[in-house]
């Protein structure tokens, strides 16, 4: 497609080399330092998309992030929804369409890297243009550690989009002077393509730095396509700008619509005229450069719509010379066209009264209504706006600790304002952090300007259209208009967040830049209160749209959640173990043999261990030193039990229970000493009860001398365990005499193999003779493999955490957070015995004398043998039982309780459960019921210890 | 019998790490004995029992014999020697403290180390760490418990020129670690898989 509309010459653009894209499924072509929206308007193509609910078409109203119109698809190289043409750089090879507000998130997974990096600095500078640059060089010449980040391709802001000068040279060539400066000083970061979306406490800031969206497919694929910046600042300055604010009129979305401001970036940055025939409608000063810029490059300028009722002299001297009409005491009233605006409706306009209109023919009809100071990240850093009657727009209110505004974000609207201002600001921030500014450090100069006239605050023009506001577009985001905003006011509602929220004007994808002020003061003039009591709504982070992929960063794939993993995880990776995830462990949960199931190979592995032996990789086990002359106090104020009676050489089962006397952890302990224990807890328990013991320690008895240090990984635990166990580790120990008489149940021994210290633990969680063997990860796989060895002629079996799960569920062991859910005493899973009646005092003693502690009617855990031998009890399942005639009780059926673990047991040659059901220990021998898939399975309650309930085996 | 052979987690990233440019040098640190030692009050008289200073200045390390000693809190360090096994180094450091109200854990085998050399280590430390890593603030004898990606860490500066880094971390996320800072290190690779 040609580019009628691209001027002969100018802009910041390569026209030596041409870029292909495709947009709406038509070719196009445009060149390196476009957007997607220049590209488009080279075109003369204006008309975007149509708007979300009332589909009317919809165009490119500005030249950056604040446009309200130009919403696109990307589709190539990777889809992405919800993007402004105006802020997508062209690439070759960019397939994109436009967006009815609404967009469609890829199917496939985006393969492009994000990453994010953090970044210390004394002074942040948000901001690269006038106001920014001063102030980052003033920093950066001070030798303070200085970050720059600029949102656009390059660094200039509003100097892009004119012909202004500066120190008597073009203002871009002392902009490319100044980053030439910035990058010769070491401790200067300046990013452009990088946006600050967020300001939070201390200095900290966010900023997406878009590293290679504008390559297309031509991206590296090493280097991460965007990066979330992690800035900690000393102190902070925003130099953001402002935003062009329209003014509301009937029909004021009709693409070709477009903000002057905007209409001057398209032509000086990018060499695109917006139109053959302009109308500007002005309220203020600025936009007569537009006007006047657009007539010399060849666009003929209809009319300056001035609503103020004369002129600034000097604006309407240089009209008349270049042969424009200026039209004060006038208004747009509306707009006609189709698709695209074909006239602009003029009509006086003195004191708020509009007369006749009559059209004026035009093809783009540009608007300024005023500046809005950018305002969002001082407002973000909870800043107090001010309204300026003035300006007609907020203002920076107060001083922020740590952040200062500089430039026309501060509402300074002149170029050699703004650069004095951002020397200034950086000046005071260096004084504020005691660096000195340089010698050297010189104010670059502008033009004084000619002094403005004051603008007229104009939010709307009255609606002569009959239409009473419903075509006075406010959001054209979210189709909302003046008639929304009389609508929300006549519903009673006054505050301006409640006025956002009965509307949504402000909450599409451009967070209200353009809108917001507007409904403040459209809402103000309504309610017939001042501006300054309407106020604004809150500005939040983020500044503009952040995809979550960016936000994820490299947190995702096998990097979301760090995989922790035993000394032996290659060994269980050979072996063929299927892994579960326990927290972020991966544990071997089953060894499957070729052609088994889960089932099958439980089965197998339980038997063995039952039957013969069986090794376990219990390494995740959380283990804690426990040194000091109270150690033993210490333990006997958390454990409910007796520990300080313990011998050395000796272990001992213990739970723990909060304040409030519930469980939330168990495990055994080993005295090493008189002064020393090793306490371990269940492999989730582990960072949780260190803390715990470190937070009694630290807050209630700093008086006991005492230490803790975990020791978690400077041991791997491996349980050897079935009647043969004995064999294997007497073989592999020889110089311990493993007898049950030289080395009883619950008793440890130290030993060493190779010179390498080992330690055996008598303790089984399976009810079977077991000795767990303790060694440095070091060793680990030397010390299994021995162990392997040894077993091998009985048979050893490696068993995951399936079956050790089956082992213990058999002799009724509770898992802590499987069996018990943070409301289960030590009581109900039956261990009144491992509660001691004796100690004077422990966590949770005074709860169990609680009433409730003592009803007969709690949940316990008991066991459940399903009457068909066959029936797998899912987890979870809900436990009723039957009325005295057989029936079931009218819903809701009360629930009795909850199957908490459920297994096939080798042994017992059937499926079990265990499960918390009220009155449970009462109901033994009773038959209730659990409802799986739709039937009710007869149960029969047993006490929660199914094999060797004498407890015949652990001693071999 | 043959003697017990030490195996170290990383062992199955060595090529990987050999692969890297010499602007991001990572080599796995030979196995070290360590023990925590936790002391109240740091007087004169440590040295006098221990042999060695046990810094006081808060996320600072000193060299200590043939080893390190790392301040990890106001009455926590880490104390390592090369010259001693774990069990000497233990025995050793326990008897010395226990008569000041101290103890000491074998924790040699609790953490892996890392050596982090080259003139990119520490753009790669920044992806994943938030403290200030500049050499300024940073330099030799620093040391920090912190987080690098999704792993705890204690980072040791060895240079004055931000380029020498020692990273301590649990043996069970050494894994994770390593997969994190090769990811991480990908674009200053300079021939990358493509």
């Amino acid at each position: 497609m040609s580019t009628p509309f691209r001027t002969p010459a100018g802009g910041r653009i390569d026209r030596a080399t041409t870029l292909q894209f495709t947009f709406d499924g038509l070719g196009f072509t445009g060149h390196p330092g476009d957007t997607l929206a220049s590209a488009l308007l080279a075109a003369g193509r204006h008309q975007v998309a149509t708007s979300i609910k009332l589909g009317r078409p919809r165009g490119i109203a500005a030249a950056w992030a604040e446009d309200p119109g130009g919403l696109v698809q990307v589709e190539e190289p990777f889809p992405e929804p919800m993007l402004l043409a105006s802020t997508v750089e062209l690439f070759d090879g960019l397939v994109a369409h436009g967006l009815p507000g609404q967009g469609r998130l890829a199917d496939v997974p985006d393969s492009a890297r994000y990453d994010a990096v953090h970044h210390h600095v004394d002074v942040l500078v948000v901001g690269a243009g006038p106001a920014g640059l001063t102030a980052a060089l003033t920093a950066a010449r001070a030798g303070a550690r200085v970050a720059l980040v600029d949102e656009q391709s390059e660094a200039g802001g509003s100097l892009l989009s004119g012909t202004d000068r500066i120190d008597g040279v073009p203002a871009l060539e002392w902009v490319s002077n100044a980053v030439a400066e910035l990058a010769r000083h070491p401790e200067v970061l300046h990013l452009q393509r990088t946006t600050a979306f967020g300001v939070y406490d201390d200095g900290f800031a966010l900023a997406l730095e878009r590293r290679t969206d504008h390559l297309g497919a031509a991206a590296p694929k090493e280097v991460s396509r965007q990066r979330v910046w992690r800035l900690r600042a000393r102190s902070i300055v925003t130099a953001t700008g402002a935003h062009e604010r329209p003014v509301v009129f009937a029909d004021n979305d009709r693409p070709g619509t477009m903000l002057a401001g905007a209409a001057r970036t398209f032509l000086h940055r990018y060499g695109v005229l917006p139109g053959r025939e302009a109308v500007v409608f002005t309220t203020n000063d600025s936009a007569y450069d537009a006007a006047l810029d657009l007539h010399r490059a060849g666009v003929r300028v209809q009319a300056v719509v001035e609503a103020r009722p004369e002129a600034p002299p000097h604006r309407r001297e240089e009209c008349e010379r270049a042969g424009i009409r200026v039209l004060p005491g006038a208004v747009v009233t509306g707009t006609q066209g189709v698709e695209r605006v074909t006239h602009a409706l003029v009509a006086p306009f003195s004191d708020g009264q509009v007369g006749t209109s009559s059209a004026v023919a035009c093809d783009v009809l540009l608007v300024s209504g005023g500046w809005n100071p950018a305002v969002h990240l001082f407002s973000q850093a909870r800043g107090r706006l001010r309204y300026d009657e003035g300006l007609g727009a907020f203002v920076p209110g107060e001083e922020v600790d740590g952040l200062s505004v500089a430039g026309s974000a501060a509402g300074v609207l002149d170029l050699a304002g703004c650069l004095a201002d951002g020397q200034r600001v950086a000046r005071e921030t260096l004084s504020a952090l005691a660096i000195d500014p340089a010698a050297d450090d010189r104010l670059p100069s502008a033009p004084e300007p000619v002094a403005p006239t004051a603008p007229l605050v104009l939010w709307r023009v009255p609606d002569t259209s009959g239409a009473e506001g419903a075509t006075q577009f406010v959001d054209l985001q979210r189709d909302a208009t003046v008639a929304d905003i009389a609508r929300a006011v006549g519903a009673g509602l006054r505050s301006i967040e409640h006025v956002k929220r009965y509307t949504t004007i402000g909450t599409a994808h451009d967070q209200g830049k353009t809108s917001g002020v507007l409904t403040s003061g459209i809402t103000a003039e309504l309610l017939g209160v001042p501006v300054r009591d309407t106020g604004t709504t809150t500005f939040r982070p983020p500044y503009t749209p952040v995809a979550f992929a960016a936000l994820a960063g490299r947190d995702r794939g096998s990097l979301f959640d760090p995989e922790r993993v035993t000394a032996l995880h290659q060994w269980h990776v050979a072996a063929g173990a299927v892994f579960e995830d326990v927290g972020q462990w991966k544990r071997p949960r089953y060894y499957p043999e070729p052609g088994e199931d889960m089932e099958a190979a439980v089965l197998r592995e339980c038997a063995a261990a039952r039957t013969g032996v069986g090794i376990l990789d219990g390494s995740t086990l959380g283990k804690i030193d426990v040194q000091g002359p109270d150690a033993a106090v210490l333990l006997d104020r958390l454990y409910t039990n007796l520990i300080s009676s313990l011998k050395v050489g000796s272990v001992r089962y213990g739970v723990m229970c909060g304040v409030d006397g519930m469980v939330i952890d168990d495990g055994t302990v080993l005295r090493l000493a008189e002064d020393r224990f090793l306490v371990l807890t269940t492999t989730g328990g582990a960072a949780k009860i260190l803390d715990w013991m470190e937070e009694w320690v630290q807050t209630e008895w700093p008086d006991l001398r005492v230490h803790c240090t975990s020791v978690t990984e400077q041991w791997v635990t491996f349980p050897v365990v079935g009647p043969r166990s004995r064999d294997v580790v007497g073989a592999l120990f020889p110089d311990v005499n493993v007898s049950n008489e030289a080395f009883p149940f619950m008793t440890w021994r130290d030993t060493s193999l190779e010179g390498v210290p080992v330690r055996l633990a008598r303790i089984s969680f399976s009810g079977e003779l077991a000795f767990e063997v303790y060694v440095s990860p070091w060793y680990a796989v030397a010390v299994w493999q021995r162990l392997l060895e040894a077993g091998r002629p009985y048979g050893i079996t490696p068993y995951g955490t399936e079956t050790m799960h089956v082992l213990r569920a058999e002799k009724g062991y509770p898992i802590i957070g499987q069996d018990t859910d943070g409301t289960v005493t030590p009581h109900d899973l039956g261990m009144a015995w491992a509660v001691s009646k004796k100690k004077p005092d422990f966590v949770g003693k005074r709860s169990f004398a609680r009433q409730a502690n003592q009803d007969p009617r709690r949940k316990q855990l008991v066991g459940l043998l399903p009457v068909d031998r066959q029936t797998v009890l899912p987890e979870g399942s809900q436990i009723v039982e039957f009325l005295a005639d057989g029936e079931l009780p009218p819903p809701p059926v009360p629930m009795l309780g909850h199957v908490t673990s459920s297994y096939r047991s080798a042994e017992l040659a059937r499926p079990f459960a265990l499960a918390l059901v009220k009155g449970g220990r009462e109901r033994i021998g009773d038959t209730v019921h659990v409802p799986v898939n739709g039937t009710l399975v007869p149960v029969e309650v047993t006490g929660s210890v199914l094999v060797d309930p004498e407890g015949a085996r652990r001693d071999g | 019998m043959a003697e017990l052979l030490r195996t170290h987690p990383l062992e199955a990233w060595t090529s990987a790490f050999e692969r890297l440019p010499d602007t991001v040098r990572i080599t796995v640190e030979p196995f070290v004995a360590t023990v925590d030692v936790r002391l109240g009050a740091v007087g004169p008289e440590v040295r006098t029992h221990l042999g060695v200073d046990l810094p006081t200045a808060p996320n600072t390390w000193v060299p200590a014999d043939a080893g390190r000693a790392v301040w990890l809190g106001p009455d926590e360090w880490l104390l390592s020697s090369t010259t001693e096994t774990p069990e000497e180094l233990e025995a050793r450091v326990r008897a010395a403290v226990l008569p000041l109200g101290g103890s000491a854990t074998d924790v040699s085998a609790q953490r892996i180390g890392l050596r982090l050399t080259g003139a990119r280590v520490r753009d790669v430390l920044a992806k994943g760490c938030s403290i200030d890593l500049h050499p300024r603030v940073f330099g030799r004898g620093s040391s920090a418990q912190t987080s690098l990606g999704q792993a705890g860490v204690v980072l040791l500066a060895l240079s004055d020129a931000g380029d020498d880094h020692v990273v301590l971390v649990r043996s069970s996320f050494a894994g994770y670690l390593a997969d994190w800072l090769l990811d991480a290190a990908l674009e200053f690779t300079t021939t990358p898989d493509r």
